[in-house]
């Protein structure tokens, strides 16, 4: 006895932790409020190990935060400009109320505002940081630039977001850092290496949105406001990586034009960074560097791509996509000229290599006969390929090849789609008129399954030795039977078989009896996992065995 | 002319109309009333200065017509003579009237009023011979009737004057207007001024101009106010000027246009990484597109229609993809993804109101997570397969037993007979009918005497079957004969009845009967062979274990009190301790001093079966609900492990007297074989490895193997199943 008693939820994990009202509370903000601090700040909930310790013992779902983050959230300098914008809506409203249509305008004319130039600082203290966050900014952006001027937003908001993409856009062609494209049925998905970093975003199709209901675009503006930041300082910082002047200037419809002067000092920049990696890979062992090497020149040859084509895009292809991809990889690309502005050159053009096209039917004038007239996925095939693919599959009516994600890689015992062994064989460099070669493979991928059945069976083969055995009884009994009764038997002899003890089969069986008898024995726990690991295995076999036979 | 008249007389009742409403204004009067004549004359094309407007005013009328027709035609059928009188009366005098009303909007002079009823509509008038009163008071008769439609018609024919003649309603006669009216009326139709003199182009003579005159426009001289300060603006200063000073007021802010001004953030990467940022974690990215989500997916990859439906019937958080593949066969068929903004939306919650936790992903292998045991290879000797089988039984074999030499084998069954095999030939030795369903059998392990004792029903019987040498046969029968010789059996134990086989039941082997009160399930020797006990299982009194001397002929009841339903029961193999299994327990009595000494938890619902390690220092023990317990007596009372090796209950457990082995039986048909090493060392665990499963037995009735027993000298195990077979696993 003796002593204070100890009270509880007063130490360890419950003091660590707090609600999301009480957190709300003490930073004396309204709910809306603290969602934007959250959002702005990346102050996210933590799921605490013992909820119930952390919840005082009650089991009622709850959101907790860490009380550190709560803590840090004090003294954000925002928090005051929230409240000074609170009391500045206050004021608004009154005025509005009295019809003071002077006190409104000089409130409007103070209308507080602030930055978040510090927060993004203090949320990415490196620019590594800041550039690995930026998928969902870039998809976010490029979402908001699509947004019809109809007030889900701001339309200051729509303009910079729509400027901020093309400058990216722009970035990306200059720096020819684009390596994927992905046609999804959601939008298009492009992939770029930026300083070693790979990035994805989404583009939807150039359609009007239907805007839901159930949509908070308050949540999603918060969200653009700080991504806009965010990805304007990082284009800042790139465009300065590339010796380009930053805001670039642009065409005035956002057009995506790269500066021509900029090729220079991009191809002088990439020599550089080549040197260097070659000087780095010195110390490492040489298959690796070979390989990277190897990687390095792919990579280098997918970036001249396009190089010495000229297309040629129809009106009815998605202009702005295909004219980012071309120039990406160094093509020329002109559009005619009342469908937007900065087509270089016209249809007539003799020196056009490919005309991009989605229409139909050929109901249209041809120019040239030294001209492939394809449909627009060859382009995103060709840059999935890495390689120029025969155009004999992409021409006007042919029935598409499947688009594949270029973003599968397969592992072992994962199912490959015929169409991707295909692009492989190309990619080695092999012709497209040995597919028997590719059947045998096939084949024999089949064969390797068939044995792993087998296997399978094996661990049913006791019961087969069984019923061998039975068998055998069976006819000794009638034998006997035919003793019994007295009956002149006719005796026979039949000769007997050997049996062929398959050794290699022994072992087999012995091992899968080990192995059964050493699962007998593992701990529940154990077991658990391994039944879960062994059950998601098998349905993957079987998914990978259904696929090919639909 | 009929409808001429018709004609006429609607116009009339109309004008009458509008008279009512008011609306009758000088301007218009004239042309109406033109307008009337031509009317009357419509067939003919006699239309004069009033022409143009006439023709205008006609496709009014016209319309006018048809809708009036409709609506009244029932009525004017009905009325149209007596209309056509009225209007007869009237025309008149309404010429007069004219006039005068004419005059009543001119306010000048009043020349001309010959009728004094004022503006009233002239029809309230329509049933009385006169049409008003004249100044002096005296009535206006209507005029006498003397103008019909024909009249009309041939004073339109022949009176050229008929065009510009105006019928005055309020005095009821004719006026005939004169040029300079004729005049008049076209101008305002026209819509020019009436005074032919008036010009309406007059220049316009600019009074406010820009040029600033020299003398003020009026002639007010200037108030006061003018020229001293204001007090209320200067009370408006003030205010402000104290608010400025308060700095209540702020100077306007310079517009600062701070967004989309961007700088190079990170130019001095000073590295500052706080604590924050290394417990910061990272939202996981999106994961990116795989086949299925191409617009042009291999067809393997589009859903069949088992697969849309079953996608379709999930809820929407159990779909393993959250869109159906589609294809399209061009790019431009592609339609805008309905869902895109939900899906950025759903991210954005995700990033702010998802609980983020730092998981250890460990990539498993399970190969690592098979236990590393010694190779049942190298624990060999172990029974691996079957190599005999005893027939014989029609009933399940519940029991079996082998004699301590390991040449014969007993077994009991529910066909109600005992037989006794010949291990090495599988023979049938001796079949004893016992009439009743064999409950348990066990032989006396005293190698020095041959009997066996069966429990059936609620008898148990010490039979001598006479299998072993002359000298064990008469060792065994002087056993059973030691007591007759001495003292008689103390009957004081009351339930307990000792009798002796007689006649055919001797020839058969026979030799003792004990009674029991209730229905035996179980019974044991100890390992002297002397003491022999039973079990009555039984809920409700404490008479549930019986322990004979068979030596005496002596039973005993050990305990007093009732611990719960006895499933089985076993002698320690060298001490004096007796255990106890009740249905969830297995209690442990020291016989000597006669207390229990230990109670062992099974943790399972109901055990089954009990078996003792030779050692004494171990126990198994086998439950209906698949466990196998192994508990070591110097550990713990808990089970030292848990084995969950059958898929059904445990039916039978059994350890081998020499080899570290044990075996359990089980209602899924199989017996499994372990081994397991006891060592001396306490310190050290027991060794637990599964070597065999071993199958020979048939399911019947949802019944597998019953018992299990192990060789006493060979690495051989019985098992007894449902099938009425036992079968010998070498």
């Amino acid at each position: 006895m003796g002593g204070l008693q100890k009270k509880k939820f007063e130490r360890g994990s419950a003091t660590n932790y707090i609600t999301r009202n009480r957190a709300r509370k003490k930073l004396q903000l309204s709910l809306p409020d603290f969602r934007r601090l959250c959002i702005l700040k990346g102050i996210y909930p933590h799921e605490p190990k013992h909820k119930k310790k952390v919840n005082k013992g009650s089991t009622a779902p709850r959101t907790f935060y860490l009380l550190k983050d709560i803590r840090f959230l004090l003294h954000e300098p925002i928090v005051g400009k929230f409240r000074e914008y609170k009391i500045f809506v206050r004021k608004l409203k009154k005025a509005y109320g009295k019809t003071e249509w002077s006190a409104v305008e000089r409130l409007r004319e103070n209308k507080p505002t602030y930055k978040l130039d510090h927060i993004i600082k203090e949320r990415y203290p490196t620019f590594i940081d800041a550039l690995r966050d930026i998928d969902d900014a870039l998809c976010m952006c490029f979402l908001f630039s699509t947004f019809a001027r109809t007030g889900k937003c701001h339309v200051q908001t729509i303009q910079l977001c729509r400027r901020l993409t093309v400058e990216w856009m722009n970035y990306v062609i200059a720096s020819r850092s684009l390596r994927k494209v992905f046609l999804s049925i959601k939008g298009i998905y492009y992939q770029a290496e930026v300083m070693g970093q790979l990035i994805t975003w989404v583009v939807p199709y150039q359609f009007s949105h239907d805007h839901p209901v159930d949509v908070d675009y308050r949540v999603m503006a918060t969200f653009t406001e700080l991504y806009t930041t965010l990805l304007g300082f990082v284009s800042f910082r790139l465009y300065s990586s590339l010796n380009l002047v930053y805001p670039p200037k642009l065409d005035s419809n956002g057009e995506s034009e790269p500066k021509e002067e900029s090729e220079d000092d991009y191809a002088m920049n990439s020599e550089s960074y080549l040197e260097v990696s070659h000087f780095v890979l010195n110390s490492e062992d040489m298959e690796k560097m070979e390989a990277r090497e190897k990687e390095l020149k792919q990579q280098e040859a997918q970036k001249k791509l396009f190089e010495g084509l000229k297309f040629y895009l129809n009106r009815e292809v998605p202009r702005e996509s295909l004219a980012f991809v071309i120039r990406c990889f160094g093509g020329q690309v002109s559009w005619d000229k009342s469908v937007c502005i900065g087509s270089t050159y016209d249809v007539t053009d003799e020196t056009i290599t490919h005309q991009i096209i989605d229409r139909p039917s050929m109901i249209f004038e041809t120019f040239a006969c030294f001209r492939y007239y394809i449909q627009p996925q060859w382009l995103y095939d060709c840059v999935n390929a890495k390689i120029l693919l025969p155009v004999e599959d992409y021409f006007l009516g042919v029935t598409l090849p499947p688009h594949l994600s270029p973003f599968v890689e397969e592992k072992e015992g994962d199912y490959v789609p015929p169409e991707k062994l295909k692009m492989m064989a190309l990619q080695r460099g092999e012709k497209p008129g040995n597919e028997q070669e590719e059947d045998e493979e096939e084949e024999e991928e089949e064969g390797e399954q068939e044995e792993e059945e087998e296997q399978e069976e094996d661990d049913n083969g006791d019961e087969e030795d069984d019923e061998e055995e039975v068998a055998e009884e069976k006819n000794l009994k009638k034998m006997e039977e035919q003793r019994s009764q007295g009956k002149s038997l006719h005796v026979k002899v039949t000769p007997g078989k050997l049996k062929v003890e398959n050794k290699a089969r022994l072992e087999q069986e012995e091992k899968a009896e080990e192995k059964r008898l050493a699962i007998m024995m593992m701990k529940k726990k154990e077991k658990y996992l391994y039944d879960k690991i062994m059950f998601g295995k098998k349905r993957k076999v079987r998914e990978v065995r259904t696929l090919p036979l639909r | 002319m009929k409808k001429a008249g018709g004609k006429t007389a609607l116009k009339r009742s109309k004008e009458e109309d509008e008279e009512q409403n008011q609306i009758f204004n000088f301007n218009r009067k004239p042309a109406d009333e033109d307008k009337d004549d031509d009317l009357s004359d419509s067939e003919d094309s006699v239309y004069s200065g009033l022409e143009d407007s006439g023709s205008d005013s006609e496709e009014e009328e016209g319309s006018d017509d048809d809708e009036e027709e409709g609506s009244d035609d029932d009525e004017e059928e009905g009325s149209d003579d007596n209309d056509d009188k009225m209007k007869e009366k009237k025309e008149g005098e309404v010429s007069e009237e004219k006039k005068k009303h004419e005059y009543e909007h001119d306010s000048s002079d009043e020349e001309d009023i010959r009728n004094t009823v004022g503006n009233i509509p002239m029809e309230w008038y329509k049933d009385f011979p006169h049409i008003g009163y004249n100044l002096d008071g005296k009535k206006i008769y209507k005029p006498i009737r003397n103008k019909d439609e024909l009249d009309d018609f041939l004073d339109k024919m022949e009176n050229p004057e008929y065009w510009r003649t105006v019928h005055d309603k309020q005095t009821g006669s004719d006026v005939v207007l004169s040029d300079d009216q004729v005049e008049l009326v076209n101008r305002l139709q026209r819509g020019q001024f009436g005074d032919v003199n008036f010009n309406e182009c007059e220049p316009m003579v600019e009074f406010f101009s820009s040029d600033v005159m020299i003398h003020p426009v009026t002639n007010r001289p200037a108030d006061k106010r003018s020229f001293i300060p204001s007090l209320t603006e200067k009370e408006k200063v003030s205010k402000l000027v104290h608010a400025i000073k308060m700095g209540w007021i702020k100077p306007r802010r310079v517009e600062d246009d701070g967004r989309g001004r961007y700088y190079n953030l990170w130019a001095s990467e000073d590295s500052s990484i706080l604590a924050r940022h290394k417990m910061h974690l990272p939202a996981p990215k999106i994961p990116l597109p795989g086949h299925h989500e191409s617009y042009n997916p291999p067809p393997e990859y589009l859903f069949t229609d088992e697969e849309r439906a079953l996608w379709e019937q999930q809820d929407p958080a159990d779909r393993k993809l959250p869109f159906v593949p589609r294809k399209y066969s061009s790019l431009r068929q592609v339609p805008a993804f309905s869902q895109f903004i939900h899906e950025r939306f759903e991210r954005c919650l995700d990033l702010y109101l998802c609980p983020r936790q730092r998981k250890m992903r460990v990539n498993v292998n399970p190969e690592d997570l098979i236990p590393q045991l010694p190779k049942p290879k190298d624990l060999q000797p172990f029974p691996t397969t079957r190599s005999l089988v005893y027939r014989g039984h029609s009933g399940l074999v519940r029991s079996i037993s082998v004699s301590p030499s390991g040449q014969w084998l007993a077994s009991g069954s529910d066909d109600g007979s005992v037989r006794f095999w010949e291990v090495c030939s599988s023979r049938c030795m001796k079949t004893v009918q016992v009439g009743g369903a064999v409950k348990s059998v066990a032989w006396n392990p005293n190698p020095s005497v041959c009997l066996l004792a069966v429990a059936l029903d609620s008898v148990v019987l010490i039979l001598s079957p006479s299998l072993a040498d002359k000298q064990v046969i008469l060792s065994s029968e002087r056993l059973l004969s030691a007591q007759q010789e001495g003292e008689e059996p103390a009957e004081g134990n009351g339930s307990v009845v000792w009798s002796e086989a007689e006649g055919e039941e001797l020839n058969q082997g026979l030799r003792l009967k004990i009674q029991h009160p209730k229905a035996v399930h179980q019974v044991v020797w100890h390992a002297k062979g002397d003491y022999l006990a039973s079990v009555m299982p039984d809920n409700t009194s404490h008479l549930q274990v019986y322990i004979h001397q068979l030596s005496r002929r002596r039973s005993q009841n050990p305990f007093s009190r009732n611990k719960g339903l006895v499933q089985c029961i076993s002698f320690h193999p060298i001490r004096p301790y007796f255990f106890v299994a009740t249905q969830r327990s297995i209690r442990i009595y020291n016989l000597v001093k006669q207390e229990m000494t230990k109670k062992l938890q099974t943790n399972s619902k109901w055990i089954s079966s009990m078996a003792v390690h030779p050692g004494g220092d171990h126990v198994i023990c086998g439950s209906y609900d698949c466990k196998l317990s192994w508990f070591d007596l110097d550990l713990s009372t808990k089970p030292y492990k848990m084995l969950r090796h059958h898929k059904k209950a445990v039916r039978g457990v059994a350890y081998h007297r020499l080899y570290p082995l044990f075996a359990s039986a089980s209602d899924d048909g199989s017996v499994i074989v372990c081994h397991g090493t006891v060592y001396n060392d306490l310190l050290q665990n027991p060794l637990i490895v599964p070597v065999k499963v071993l199958r020979g037995h048939v399911m019947t009735h949802d019944l597998g193997v019953l018992d299990v027993t192990f060789h006493p000298t060979q690495p051989w195990v019985f098992s007894s199943g449902a099938d009425a077979t036992i079968c010998l696993f070498t």
